[in-house]
């Protein structure tokens, strides 16, 4: 347990101190729903019609972007092997990191979500569902995030490779997490949502630590 | 009185080692071709000589002949591979990753037919080219994963690592593709199109049965016999990549 | 033979597997044959894998 809240605390420590990276991944995810209206129209109805999938996509898209932080600094400086070794299962220190990295990233998403709801015409209504939405499902995408990153820590490039890979799968979260927000039938897709994110959360640690075990060898 | 006591190499064994494979799988290869092929040329004649329209959609029923055997190839297919992941990941057996290797891009190429099979009967039966419905997306998605397979194969420089870090993907994809299905017959019960879609396709009297299940083998055995070509050919670029290596190694020995 | 009036579809699906499946068997046996060639030339070279060394 000592482990692996030292992970956690690890994590939080260098990310915020070297700084700037949630601030960029937040930009990003506003930007994104700024320049939506430039390609699809000013018209208010459609927007709020169309603002809690816009949201879905550009939360994901900037996960996406901060994905490959997962694991890359720790194989770059040594650290994997020392994981690999330690006291602490692999699992468990991979659980850690998700954990970790849904703090950084998730967390100030769905702080800016209040920006993204303005400017996409969202009431009050559908701004909670929304926030309830991510809070739910941006658990699973970081956990599937997650799998994508060790499977890729041994590339060069495998920053590009980890979105493909990980896109159709998330599609599900996609699926529920926007039917949640405005969808006939919200509430099941609600459960759904938490379902699918407990699953993924469930085999990340085992599938993530697999992966990087056999991308060491 | 001398006993040979060398032991025999039990089936698993055969299977196990690469040049014992090459030994027992290249005699099968041409047998197997002409046998696809003879089961390709009664699946034609069945398709277009000797089978009625369907009462309900004409002669676009022969279209379905061959959009089916690509629909369930591109999901026995990764069936092939996730098995042959698991082979890699607990036995650690090498031609699993051989196996899972040749696999991927004939995956692909049927589910790409499947789609376009199914894109072409969509056509004149719905009126449409694509339709969101379950089972097309499903298949896209498919396709998407076996795509994102093969740039993971591509992406590594060593192939034998490669083997079983594309092992544990195929296996999460496995796990998650159930899921996906799921989700997406959800959604689209949230979308129903205005325009009824059976999927189901027409009722199967024999004469249109026999076309189905001709063709059904014939492409799984196309399936068949390109995977062990492809796995022999695996095998052999490996065996390539060593001689290379000793060649580079010899002239920097001579240097 | 008559195939009614979406024979284009039908034909364009047979027309397309067909190219499909050519072009996939002509790929595998193609690059079969590349790796051989390759791996003639190099043990005509004298190339040997390190088994097969008898010194």
């Amino acid at each position: 347990m000592k482990g692996f809240l030292a992970i956690i605390g690890r994590d939080l420590k260098l990310a915020t101190r070297i700084g700037g990276d949630a601030l960029t991944l937040v930009l990003f995810f506003v930007m994104v729903g700024a320049i939506v209206p430039f390609a699809i129209g000013p018209d208010k109805a459609m927007l709020a019609k169309l603002a809690p999938g816009l949201t879905w996509i550009a939360a994901f898209l900037s996960l996406l972007l901060g994905l490959d932080r997962l694991f890359r600094n720790d194989a770059e400086d040594g650290s994997l092997q020392l994981f690999r070794f330690s006291r602490t299962p692999l699992e468990a220190i991979v659980a850690a990191k998700v954990i970790a990295h849904w703090l950084l990233t998730a967390l100030p998403l769905i702080a800016a979500t209040p920006v993204l709801a303005v400017l996409l015409n969202m009431d009050m209504e559908s701004w909670l569902r929304t926030v309830l939405s991510l809070l739910l499902g941006t658990p699973g995408l970081v956990a599937l995030g997650a799998m994508g990153a060790a499977v890729t820590v041994s590339l060069p490039r495998g920053g590009l490779i980890a979105p493909v890979l990980i896109l159709p799968l998330a599609i599900p979260l996609l699926i529920f997490g926007s039917s949640a927000i405005s969808g006939q039938q919200a509430g099941a897709a609600m459960l759904f949502l938490a379902a699918i994110s407990l699953v993924l959360l469930a085999i990340a640690p085992f599938a993530g630590a697999l992966a990087l075990r056999v991308s060491e060898e | 009185m001398t006993l040979d006591v060398a032991p025999k190499p039990n089936w698993f064994a055969r299977i196990a080692n690469p040049s014992q494979f090459l030994g027992w799988s290249r005699p099968l290869l041409w047998p197997l071709t002409i046998l696809t092929a003879i089961l390709f040329a009664a699946g034609l004649y069945f398709a277009f000589l000797d089978s009625p329209p369907d009462y309900q959609m004409g002669n676009t029923v022969r279209i379905m002949y061959i959009h089916v055997p690509n629909a369930w190839l591109s999901q026995f297919v990764y069936g092939v591979m996730a098995v042959s992941a698991l082979g890699s990941l607990i036995w650690r057996h090498p031609m699993a990753d051989v196996s899972m290797k040749a696999a991927a891009p004939l995956g692909a190429v049927f589910t790409a037919l499947a789609l376009y099979t199914g894109s072409l009967w969509g056509r004149p039966t719905w009126g449409t080219f694509w339709e969101w419905d379950g089972r097309m997306t499903s298949t896209l998605v498919l396709l998407l994963i076996y795509l994102g397979l093969i740039a993971l194969w591509r992406a590594f420089e060593d192939q034998l690592r490669a083997g079983r870090v594309v092992a544990v993907f195929t296996l999460i994809g496995a796990i998650n593709i159930p899921i996906v299905k799921f989700s997406v017959d959800w959604w689209q019960t949230l979308h129903q199109p205005s325009s009824v879609i059976t999927p189901d396709g027409p009722r199967m009297p024999g004469s249109i049965l026999t076309p189905l299940l001709v063709m059904m083998g014939a492409f799984t055995l196309l399936f068949i016999t390109l995977q062990l070509k492809s796995m022999h050919t695996e095998i052999r670029r490996r065996r390539l990549a060593t001689l290379e290596r000793q060649r580079a190694a010899a002239a920097e020995g001579a240097k | 033979m008559d195939l009614g009036p979406h024979a284009v579809f039908i034909i364009w699906a047979y027309v397309g597997v067909t190219a499909a499946v050519v072009a996939l068997i002509a790929w595998i046996v193609l690059s079969g044959r590349r790796v051989e060639k390759r791996i003639a030339e190099l043990e005509a070279q004298g190339v040997r894998r390190r088994a097969e060394k008898t010194t």
